[in-house]
């Protein structure tokens, strides 16, 4: 308990770190003391423009995600008792795009619309997925080729929504579908952080009866769980984080997987971890942001693409030079 | 042993199907490709009646517009769709006797992203336009890839069981697909000229294309139906195998060769396509039964049956856009791979 503290703070001041470089790089580059400075309100006009309204929404937008999504996978891996039982892995990811798509092209609404829709498909698309992988346990690898197949149709009604729609929403939609945290502004970042204001809490109130459920329904009905409704609970907040996450930066691939797995690398604690899990998950999406940013300057990558690749790998080194996955 | 004798229990059914009934069989689905690639011709955005499309073929006339449609657009169209189908099933069957794999295919395993990918570094990186120049680029990439998810797949205790060699291609998919996606977005020209491309469609068919992939399929397709009785041994297991006089090793790597050749191929011409390479064995093997001296052929045959309707389906169902062929093939067979995958008990090895 005490080393998973320790890692959650050190994971946090990390983030700090990171996020002061990412808000000091970019075409007009900024000293770190220089970023500290505008933070306090002792900038310069310009430094204060360029850091407060233009930098500093994105970098709390990718935190917040960031956290969003590695709380979010933690969770969903402690339901499915599967490290691989992440929201991008059983197609929640992919049913949120395609919600989210319908409501861009189909209704054509805003932020609100495109996240309930987004809520819609990925809880739809992952219960699918889930049901069809369910067979009396050992389900580990199933659940991924699973989830990879019904992604694959997912993708297949994507093109065909985006074959269908006039050239601006299909712009619109393809760019959202990439997953980027390109021109973010403080709507997004306020969306997110207030939803993880409001989601932790309630993560952390249930901790105690999601350590409780890890042991087995029986043994946790036992102990005095209500066993349903603390899983119904968990998922729901579970889906509306990962939800939010989508919502606001678009399907941003394996930050969920890998989180949750590398801040158990570092806590060395057994049981669910979502808070070491938001922080590091809130640290990798801002640091693959300042890479896709940076990597191929002047292009700027949408994060997704980095995230994708970096997950891959991870991926394979998972299988191919772990013993158990 | 208890595998062989499922095996054969599965295949009795299938074995009372005698010599000629399986040759009718093959003599009626080539009956129906004929039928297939003259549906491709006659349907699109512009409606032709087959009987116009039976005239174009047979005396063509350049001052009549349907006939020009048809020799200009649809029959190259038809025709990648033929090679592209043929290429990807044939080396969908012989990568599941390689691996005795149910579950493998060219495209799920990654070995077309891989050739994809291989296309791309052609023309975004090193500025190569020719098809003769890039084709090899995709059969180094089909190459790469495929040695790397096998080492992969194979590593560990259990070694190359279907379903991690099938997730060690998920996962290589995914970090080939991430670099493909940064070479096009650094790139405008290149995404340009091949968004199209990447999804999987036969709709850029061009002629030039067509004739440079052509010989290498064709080598690809010779050394797989020389291979086939090979393979029936292979199946087997590794002392049958042996005891029956196959080079395993020598198989192997002539299938490997082959397996590179089609897919490299058909993926220079139209992209990365999935599932072809999976559906179309798993249905000939339903005909068949387990022998490959009868399950090659008709993969060969079945495959751009299968290739062509989806595009005659991806054409018709967004009209007047478009929907790419992969994108197709991918609704009818991710739910084959779901289906497989969900079967009880240990998967059948092949």
């Amino acid at each position: 308990m005490r080393r998973s503290f320790a890692v959650g703070l050190a994971l946090l001041a990390t983030c700090a770190a990171v996020a002061v470089v990412a808000l000091g790089t970019g075409d007009y580059p900024i000293s770190p003391a220089g970023v500290l400075r505008t933070l306090v309100g002792r900038g310069n006009p310009a430094t204060e423009y360029i850091v407060i309204d233009l930098r500093l929404p994105r970098v709390l937008t990718a935190l917040a995600v960031g956290a969003a999504f590695g709380a979010s996978g933690a969770i969903f891996q402690s339901l499915t008792r599967n490290p691989l039982g992440s929201p991008d892995v059983i197609g929640f990811t992919a049913g949120a795009s395609v919600g989210a798509l319908i409501m861009i092209i189909l209704v054509g609404g805003g932020l609100l619309e495109i996240a309930s829709g987004a809520v819609l498909g990925g809880a739809l698309a992952a219960a699918a997925v889930y049901l069809l992988a369910y067979r009396r346990g050992s389900q580990g690898y199933r659940l991924v080729i699973i989830g990879v197949a019904v992604q694959a149709l997912l993708t297949a009604v994507i093109t065909y929504l985006l074959a269908r729609a006039n050239i601006f929403d299909s712009q619109r939609a393809a760019l959202w579908i990439m997953g980027s945290l390109n021109a973010r502004g403080w709507a997004h970042a306020a969306v997110a952080g207030g939803a993880l204001a409001v989601l932790l809490p309630v993560v952390l109130a249930l901790h105690r009866r999601t350590l409780v459920l890890e042991l087995g329904d029986e043994t946790a009905r036992s102990l005095g769980v209500s066993v349903e409704r603390v899983r119904l609970t968990l998922i729901a907040t579970a889906v509306a984080l990962a939800a939010v996450g989508t919502a606001c930066a678009g399907p941003i691939a394996f930050v969920a997987l890998a989180a949750p797995q590398l801040a158990r690398r570092l806590t060395r604690a057994t049981g669910p971890n979502p808070l070491p899990s938001a922080a590091m998950g809130a640290g990798l999406l801002l640091a693959s942001d300042l890479l896709a940013q940076r990597a191929l300057a002047p292009t700027q990558l949408p994060v997704g693409v980095v995230t994708a690749a970096l997950g891959g790998a991870y991926l394979i080194w998972l299988l191919g030079w772990r013993r158990t996955a | 042993m208890t595998a062989t004798a499922a095996g054969t229990s599965a295949a009795s059914a299938a074995s009372v199907r005698s010599r000629p009934v399986l040759a009718w069989g093959l003599a009626a689905a080539g009956a129906a490709l004929v039928a297939a690639a003259l549906l491709s011709i006659a349907v699109g955005s512009k409606s032709i009646p087959v009987g116009t499309v039976l005239d174009a073929l047979l005396h063509y006339d350049a001052r009549i517009d349907d006939h020009v449609v048809i020799r200009d657009l649809r029959l190259p169209r038809t025709l990648l769709g033929l090679v592209v189908g043929a290429a990807l099933g044939l080396a969908g069957a012989l990568i599941q006797a390689l691996t005795r794999n149910p579950l493998a295919d060219p495209g799920i395993l990654g070995i077309n992203e891989g050739a994809g990918l291989g296309v791309l570094v052609a023309i975004g990186i090193v500025g190569l336009t020719s098809p003769w120049a890039y084709v090899w680029f995709a059969f180094a990439g089909a190459a790469a890839s495929a040695a790397l998810v096998y080492a992969i797949g194979a590593r560990g205790r259990e070694g190359a069981s279907p379903v991690r060699l099938v997730l060690a291609g998920i996962a290589f998919t995914y970090v080939l697909h991430a670099i493909g996606r940064a070479i096009l977005l650094t790139d405008s020209t290149t995404f340009d000229r091949w968004r199209n491309w990447v999804v999987g469609s036969l709709a850029s068919a061009d002629p030039g294309v067509i004739v440079s992939v052509l010989p290498f399929a064709a080598v690809g397709a010779a050394v797989a139906l020389g291979l086939t009785p090979s393979l029936n041994a292979l199946a087997l297991g590794e002392e049958a195998g042996q005891a029956l006089g196959v080079h395993r090793g020598r198989t192997r790597a002539l299938g490997a060769v082959a397996v590179t050749l089609l897919c490299g191929s058909a993926t220079a011409a139209a992209g990365p396509i999935a599932f072809v390479g999976l559906m179309v064995p798993y249905a000939a093997r339903m005909i068949t039964g387990p022998d490959y001296r009868w399950l090659v052929p008709y993969s060969l045959v079945l495959a751009p049956i299968l290739l062509l309707v989806a595009d005659v389906v991806g054409r018709v169902v967004t009209r007047p856009s478009e929907v790419g062929v992969g994108v197709v093939t991918a609704v009818v067979g991710a739910p084959l791979l779901i289906a497989l995958v969900r079967r009880r008990g240990r998967l059948p090895r092949l």
